[in-house]
């Protein structure tokens, strides 16, 4: 899986668990500072992520991930 | 004892007749029932296969992304709370949101969350319950996300008091105006629990009608016919406030919330007391506050709530407490039974009829019962000047409220 298809695959978790519109999720992006995706919601993507990419992102390694490109390396180095 | 004048400024509701105030009163008016067939899969199993359901989803008016995040029960609150306040103009009035205030409650809480995520905790695990799992359930909820959405921090109560809840709300809101508290509090109930359990839970208690295959005439409210209530859901909310506070800013005012009593039988769990102590000492309270006479109560909004037992018991009740003038109505017969949006709802009913001079009707009174002495507004619209008027709640566990409500 290419890091594009990972960003539109959270980009899809992100509008239907967040609301967030799919043309503002780039790897650059905060989850929080940019994309206002609250604590509990962030565990929703995290989870619905986790199902979608078959990865096991721990809770430890969460607090890590600050923007779309953290995520889309971790899932990336997993899968 | 003088108060402090409080008044209704604001309305709001969403219920099993229409999806605000105007849709519901109009249907009310119009003698319409909001009871329909259970037509969902689990239904079939269950002897009670009948509710009063929304007549417009929630998902009609709150967006998606919002709704996850919310119990239907919550939903419910803040549509008639959003309702509510544009209906008071506070918006843009400049109202310092510490002398801001809500009381809302439900009778059961977020049981179609508790449920919904059992269900998922017990298929796929503990990691996929929904982190929104606590704020959807926990009983508070609906006052936190009514207060939340305005801004209220003069404090957000949550009275829970069974079947009397939305009338205890308004109660509160009333003292909290009163004590000095707030200048304005936005009062009222919700309820959303048309699910198996709940269902189960009343029916075997042989509370509810299983008039299954006559859906609109299931809640006949003091009908030799009744054989239990029938399940609602929806919310209703009103803007309280200080009555020099609305008449400053100019506000439209429909009616004094002039005064409520609120007691407790310390009899039965479930049973009311069967002289109707409670609710007499209610309703004299109520009116004692309210500082009118007996005779001025010329309509009551009551309780009745198609069971065989508690419909006459309120008529015993209200025969001791204000004597056979009132004309009364039960708009349960038409709402069905809305638990802990029921007091508000019926409030709501309460203070149209004083705008309007108009009584809507008790549906499905085809054979009164023997014990029914007093007059009813049955199955037709009532013409009636009402200056001031009672709505009864009683809840199980004993609780009994009454309000009373007068021209402004």
């Amino acid at each position: 899986m290419t890091r594009d298809e990972i960003t539109s695959g959270l980009a899809e978790i992100l509008e239907e668990v967040a609301g967030v519109n799919p043309d503002d999720v780039a790897e650059g992006k905060s989850f929080t500072d940019d994309l206002d995706v609250d604590s509990l919601s962030m565990v929703e993507v995290v989870v619905a992520a986790e199902e979608k990419f078959g990865v096991k992102i721990p809770d430890n390694e969460v607090q890590n991930l600050k923007t779309v490109g953290d995520a889309v390396s971790f899932i990336e180095a997993q899968s | 004892m003088s108060h402090v004048d409080v008044v209704v400024t604001g309305l709001g509701a969403t219920t099993p007749l229409g999806g605000d105030v105007a849709s519901t009163w109009d249907a009310m008016l119009a003698g319409r029932s909001g009871v329909g067939p259970l037509t969902q899969e689990w239904a079939g199993q269950l002897p009670v296969r009948i509710a009063a359901q929304l007549a417009v989803e929630p998902s009609e008016v709150l967006d998606r992304v919002k709704l996850r995040r919310l119990d239907r029960s919550e939903a419910i609150a803040l549509i008639a709370a959003q309702q509510a306040w544009a209906d008071s103009g506070l918006a843009d009035s400049g109202l310092d949101p510490e002398r801001l205030g809500a009381s809302v409650g439900s009778g059961i809480g977020g049981a179609l969350t508790l449920l919904a995520q059992d269900d998922i905790l017990e298929a796929s695990g503990p990691r996929r319950v929904s982190p929104h799992t606590i704020p959807m359930l926990m009983p508070n909820g609906p006052a936190a996300w009514v207060g939340l959405e305005l801004g209220a921090q003069a404090g957000v109560h949550s009275v829970a008091s069974a079947c009397a809840t939305g009338a205890e709300a308004i109660a509160l809101g009333l003292d909290m105006i009163r004590s000095g508290r707030a200048d304005v509090v936005v009062a009222g109930g919700t309820e959303a629990v048309i699910h198996p359990l709940p269902i189960a839970g009343f029916s075997s208690m042989r509370a509810m009608s299983t008039r299954n295959d006559e859906p609109e005439q299931a809640s006949r409210p003091w009908d030799k016919g009744r054989d239990g209530f029938v399940l609602g859901e929806g919310a209703g909310i009103l803007v309280l406030e200080r009555a020099d506070h609305a008449a400053a800013r100019g506000a439209h005012v429909y009616a004094r919330l002039a005064g409520a009593g609120i007691t407790s039988d310390g009899y039965d769990i479930v049973q009311p007391h069967p002289e109707g102590a409670g609710a007499i000492r209610a309703i004299a309270k109520a009116i004692a506050d309210a500082d009118v006479a007996k005779a001025d109560i010329v309509h009551v909004n009551a309780h009745a709530t198609s069971t065989p037992v508690g419909d006459l018991a309120e008529i015993k009740a209200l025969h001791r407490a204000l004597g056979d003038h009132p004309v009364l109505t039960a708009t349960k017969s038409m709402t069905g039974h809305l638990l802990g949006a029921a007091g508000a709802l019926e409030s709501i009913a309460t203070i149209l009829t004083i705008r309007d001079g108009v009584i809507p009707p008790t549906i499905n009174l085809d054979d009164p019962d023997d014990g029914l002495d007093m007059d009813v507004a049955a199955n037709k619209v009532r013409h009636l000047d009402v200056p001031a008027a009672l709505n009864n709640s009683f809840g199980f566990g004993g609780h009994n409220v009454a309000l009373v409500f007068t021209r402004p």
